[in-house]
């Protein structure tokens, strides 16, 4: 098995591994951050080069470093490989770049956009982009678009990430869309405005790292840290049926799938994403409808986990008070960080 | 033990005549009231008149139009979400064909409502805003009977097209600064 050092880390993965598996195998802040790449989609990243890593030493056979950064999506770890991602300033400073170059046709209606708040490229712009852009010429703009009844395509938005081809392409036997014309121009599109009414085209939505193509019924309805994310399950022929629902009181105003850490889609014991069909996502709208898990895991980071406080939290934070007060003489009294009241 | 220097030894001593007469003590007493009669009064007779603001005063809220009379707000929630009273609640709505001249952009908040009980005028939310729509005033908030009718809707709180208030005093050099340059605009 090939062992790879990124950031000074060392971890001995599978042949084959992508330098980016590698390191969310690690986890922490070396991951490199991915817009088009999406493991539960076959041949998608290499697009966006949001991922890229400085390779300083190819292998242990071939130390010569690697001359220009290079897609960690798509680059297999080699033994013996070194890697800098978070500890090249270069690097971080060509990642800026990038970012700039994704933003430089985004329009940053963020306050009027379904996306905000769950927002790859929000997010992005956040950790890895600068404040100002330096761009002066007019931003490429399209024609909102209906794709279909439950789908509303904001090409502006668009980052040609082509997740939604994948999807499309992967889930949705006889695509009717994809991305037509060529650089500047190009554009997601359904050729002749077709209707998309495959069963799991839905997911698209969920793919799009973006708000190019949000949910029509959900449109408008609320911002999404107003409203609870929930995991849910209901029987269904189609899909699994495990979905995440989004309260707000006891309306379900949206269902999507349910998202890992990485905003992916989440996988089920055998390892299959858990996909969910159309009937699912915008025709069960009812809190009767489902069967409740619990409160899903949201990053404590995430705006939508703003004043939300759930047990799992509370009961961390109480944790690691009681390590802090650990050896020292604090009476502890009647609070909850004492542990006899718990 | 003395805790201070001032403690004064009471002596309890037969009062002489004039003492017990009590005139001097009272026309000293008059004294001192006749001559608050001259002094600059405390007090100011408030509606007619008016203490002095201080410049960055926090009050009753504005929801600012843009230079066409269009709402500036587009119920992106921030304020809501940045508010540490959670004061601020919001409903949004596309806007229709036709509606262009009230909304400047596609969404706006269809309601829009502050509780000004729970309100504690930080300001917070007019930091978040991201549209330059919601800013403090140095209006007061009047008072009332009901507890309801403290919940303040758009009604309250919309600028009047004809009546336009003016927020400058809030906005910061930098603010204004930044305003002026039309590259950094992520709107029109």
């Amino acid at each position: 098995m090939p062992k790879v050092t990124i950031d000074n880390q060392t971890i001995e993965v599978p042949e084959g591994t992508t330098i980016l598996n590698a390191a969310r195998m690690m986890g922490g802040p070396s991951v490199p951050p991915a817009m088009c790449y999406y493991s539960s989609l076959k041949t998608s990243g290499g697009y966006c080069r949001t991922c890229i890593v400085k390779v300083t030493k190819g292998s242990e056979k071939d130390p010569r470093p690697m001359p220009k950064p290079v897609a960690s999506c798509r680059t297999s770890v080699m033994d013996g490989m070194v890697v800098e991602n978070i500890t090249s300033p270069d690097l971080l400073e060509a990642r800026a770049g990038v970012v700039e170059f994704l933003l430089i046709n985004h329009p940053l209606d963020c306050p009027i956009c379904d996306q905000a708040g769950e927002c790859h490229l929000q997010d992005l712009g956040y950790e890895n982009g600068k404040a100002l852009t330096r761009y002066k010429f007019r931003r490429r703009t399209f024609e909102k678009i209906d794709i279909g009844p439950y789908i509303k395509l904001h090409m502006t938005r668009c980052i040609l990430c082509y997740r939604c081809v994948k999807v499309a392409e992967q889930l949705c036997p006889g695509r009717v869309h994809g991305v037509i014309n060529r650089g500047d121009v190009a554009e997601i599109s359904t050729y002749i405005t077709e209707a998309i009414d495959n069963e799991f085209s839905g997911n698209m939505i969920d793919v799009c790292p973006v708000g190019a193509l949000t949910d029509r019924t959900f449109r408008f309805k609320s911002r999404v840290w107003f409203t609870k994310p929930m995991d849910a399950h209901r029987k269904c022929k189609t899909c699994a049926g495990k979905a995440r629902i989004w309260l707000k009181g006891s309306e379900v105003l949206r269902v999507t799938v349910r998202k890992d850490e990485w905003g992916e889609v989440q996988r089920d014991s055998e390892g299959g994403p858990l996909w969910i069909c159309n009937e699912c996502r915008f025709h069960t709208k009812k809190a009767s409808d489902w069967i409740i898990e619990g409160p899903s895991e949201i990053s404590r980071h995430s705006v939508i986990s703003a004043n939300h406080y759930d047990l799992a939290t509370l009961k961390l934070d109480v944790a690691k008070q009681r390590k802090k007060l650990e050896g020292k003489k604090v009476l502890l009294g009647e609070g909850p960080l004492n542990p006899n009241n718990v | 033990m003395n805790l201070t220097n001032r403690s004064v030894v009471v002596v309890k001593k037969e009062m002489t005549f004039l003492e017990k007469l009590y005139l001097p003590a009272i026309l000293g007493g008059m004294w001192i009231t006749i001559r608050h009669l001259f002094k600059k009064k405390a007090t100011v007779n408030y509606p007619e008149e008016k203490r002095p603001m201080s410049k960055t005063f926090r009050g009753h809220h504005v929801l600012k139009l843009d230079e066409q009379g269009r709402e500036r707000c587009t119920a992106c929630g921030l304020c809501a979400v940045a508010c540490p009273a959670e004061a601020i609640t919001m409903v949004s709505a596309e806007r229709k064909p036709g509606e262009e001249h009230l909304y400047r952009e596609e969404k706006y908040a269809s309601v829009y409502e502050i509780n000004m009980l729970r309100c504690i005028f930080c300001g917070d939310c007019e930091e978040a805003c991201p549209k330059e729509a919601i800013f403090l005033t140095d209006r007061l908030v009047d008072a009332d009977y009901k507890r309801g009718t403290f919940v303040y809707g758009k009604d309250k709180l919309t600028e009047k097209p004809d009546k336009p208030i003016d927020v400058s005093p809030r906005q910061t050099k930098e603010v204004l600064e930044f305003k002026k340059n039309k590259k950094f605009a992520h709107n029109n």
